[in-house]
């Protein structure tokens, strides 16, 4: 029987000619990363594998992302022990605030994870990589402590979806809409321990952004990781960043699928997840009067170059409404330089936006823009848990760069494509 | 290896950040994680909370990010085994790589009820409930994750096989 793309990039890392679904394999790891919430962990526990040192200091990436720059005392603490930690070991891929990014955006940026990689992450959205055609899932601390200090990972082979898109996206519709609008059919639980493979003719309209976007939100709908062929884009776009020569797999034409869903693109709407779960969707055309406090536009799902750009070609000549808040997270220094060059902070700070340093904060109810209890945030991040992005009692609508710049402008949930009907 | 308490009942899709809210990781102290375990949807949960008690929940329990201090937080609870009809996956594998026994049985989730008195038995996979006098069966663990629960977690059980070897 055929396999699909994940199970070959696993068997091949496990060093078998094939692997079956359900098969328990120890596979060999390309890069192991982690950041200021889960490596500290990770570090407390590796001294107990009883090895000296990391199994390859070029292939450990930490990130301190998340809470950074430091938010309080304790945050500074946890930052420290990465540095130090990194520093023991000689770290190549070490990151500090200034080098920081957001670690999904990062590690593709630097080069760090290339076609047919296989990666773990001590953070779920780990899965981001996929995008590359390399197979990349999110674990915890102690497993990223074993990745460190022996270089392998046991895993399950996983069953797959297949999502065979044809068509292409509509004007101001992007990867976001599609990966909610999945998310939406399927559930938080329609992938679960289940790989989803992106194929069909319509892979070739998606943007590197977009696929980043989409494979960033598979772990959503509970899947182990998502994953596009290495088509032409992926192919550009790794010549680019990775200096290694990408190790192509494709899916058997036998391959088996537990599932196979068609998706046309050109249907597709701006869809927004209401809370308090990512399927908890609408299409924008469907939500009604929904007053908002906050916009974020940012983080490792949409954080990107063309995130900005579509933001600010919304955003332009206008002005957030007069009792909302818009904060910009460039998700790399990179990205920065290249926003601040291409005038895009002069469009958002006009617009009356905070544009900020790279980090995880808000996301995650962190820090840098934490709801009051009662309040609405529209965001671009990927999650709108019960207190996710602070009071138990607030709110998040997830939703696109385009939809959230179009809401900043109305001070309600908005679609960008009737905000444009109207100048 | 044996479990026994009363239990905290709980729904569908039980997500991390609910579990051990974002705002608390600033730490990795286990007492200090466990203080605010549950908070965001039962805030009595950690004042009821006593060793032994056992979670028992719907679909998908643990679903987001992928912290261990999630599991952390139940384990340091007190709490000696969670029970759901399914988890997310990230989440099994940290329980079990901390040391923390996790069942998927779908007929105990329809046989439980909050406050009622479970014991489980881990190599048989034998879930009783003594309040209604039920018996459902769950997968048991293979004998390796017993050794492995036993030891503590993951980082215990490679040290203790590599002495054997």
């Amino acid at each position: 029987m055929g396999m699909t793309m994940t199970q070959k990039i696993l068997a091949h890392h496990a060093k078998l000619d094939s692997v079956r679904v359900g098969q328990l394999i120890m596979a060999d790891l390309d890069m192991v990363l982690g950041n200021d919430i889960t490596a500290p962990v990770a570090i407390n526990e590796f001294p107990k594998f009883g090895k000296k040192t990391v199994f390859d200091k070029d292939k450990v990436a930490l990130v301190p992302d998340h809470f950074s720059p430091n938010k309080d005392i304790k945050a500074a603490e946890q930052c420290k022990a990465l540095r130090t930690f990194a520093s023991e070991h000689s770290i190549t891929n070490y990151f500090d605030v200034g080098q920081m990014g957001i670690e999904h955006a990062l590690l593709p940026e630097k080069g760090l994870v290339g076609a047919g990689d296989l990666v773990i992450g001590a953070d779920s959205h780990t899965c981001t990589y996929g995008a590359l055609g390399a197979f990349s899932t999110g674990v915890g601390s102690t497993d990223m402590a074993c990745g460190m200090a022996s270089g392998q990972a046991w895993f399950k082979v996983p069953s797959a979806i297949r999502f065979n898109l044809t068509g292409s996206l509509n004007t101001h519709v992007s990867g976001k809409d599609l990966i909610l609008h999945i998310i939406g059919m399927i559930g938080v639980d329609g992938a679960l321990y289940q790989s989803m493979e992106f194929r069909g003719p319509g892979v070739a309209s998606l943007s590197i952004d977009d696929r980043f976007t989409v494979a960033n939100m598979a772990i959503e709908a509970g899947a182990k990781n998502g994953i596009f062929p290495v088509d032409d884009i992926a192919l550009a776009y790794l010549d680019e960043h990775c200096p290694r020569k990408p190790v192509i797999y494709e899916a058997d034409e036998d391959a088996e699928y537990e599932r196979v869903i068609d998706i046309d693109l050109s249907k597709v709407k701006s869809t927004v997840s209401f809370p308090h779960l990512p399927s908890n969707t609408r299409t924008i055309d469907e939500v009604g009067e929904i007053k908002i406090d906050q916009v974020v536009i940012g983080s490792c799902t949409n954080g990107r170059i063309s995130d900005l750009r579509e933001a600010a070609a919304i955003l332009k000549g206008h002005k957030v409404a007069p009792w909302a808040r818009c904060l910009i997270f460039p998700a790399t220094q990179k990205i920065w330089k290249q926003a601040m060059n291409e005038g895009l902070f002069d469009i958002f700070v006009d617009s009356g936006c905070a544009v900020s340093t790279p980090t995880c904060g808000p996301c995650l109810g962190g820090h840098m823009g934490i709801l009051a209890e009662g309040e609405r945030a529209v965001s671009t991040t990927n999650r709108n848990f019960v207190g996710r992005m602070g009071h138990v009692k607030s709110e998040v609508y997830l939703a696109s760069p385009a939809v959230a710049a179009a809401s900043a402008i109305k001070g309600y949930l908005a679609d960008p494509a009737k905000l444009q009907e109207e100048r | 290896m044996q479990a026994r308490g009363s239990v905290f009942r709980y729904g569908d899709n039980v997500d991390t950040d609910v579990i051990i809210p974002a705002r608390y990781l600033n730490t990795s102290n286990h007492k200090e994680l466990a203080m605010h375990c549950m908070e965001d949807i039962d805030s009595e949960f950690i004042k009821q909370v006593k060793q032994g008690d056992i979670i028992v929940a719907d679909k998908n329990f643990g679903c987001g990010s992928s912290r261990e201090h999630a599991p952390i937080a139940i384990k340091e609870s007190g709490v000696s085994c969670v029970i759901a009809r399914t988890f997310a996956r990230i989440f099994y594998r940290n329980s079990l790589n901390i040391g923390l026994p996790i069942l998927e049985c779908e007929e105990a989730c329809d046989g439980i009820k909050a406050g009622d008195v479970v014991s489980v038995d881990f190599s048989t996979g034998i879930i009783t409930n003594e309040t209604s006098g039920k018996k459902f069966q769950s997968e048991p663990f293979p004998s390796f994750m017993q050794a492995l629960i036993q030891a503590g977690g993951l980082a215990p059980y490679m040290v203790e096989k590599g002495k054997q070897a």
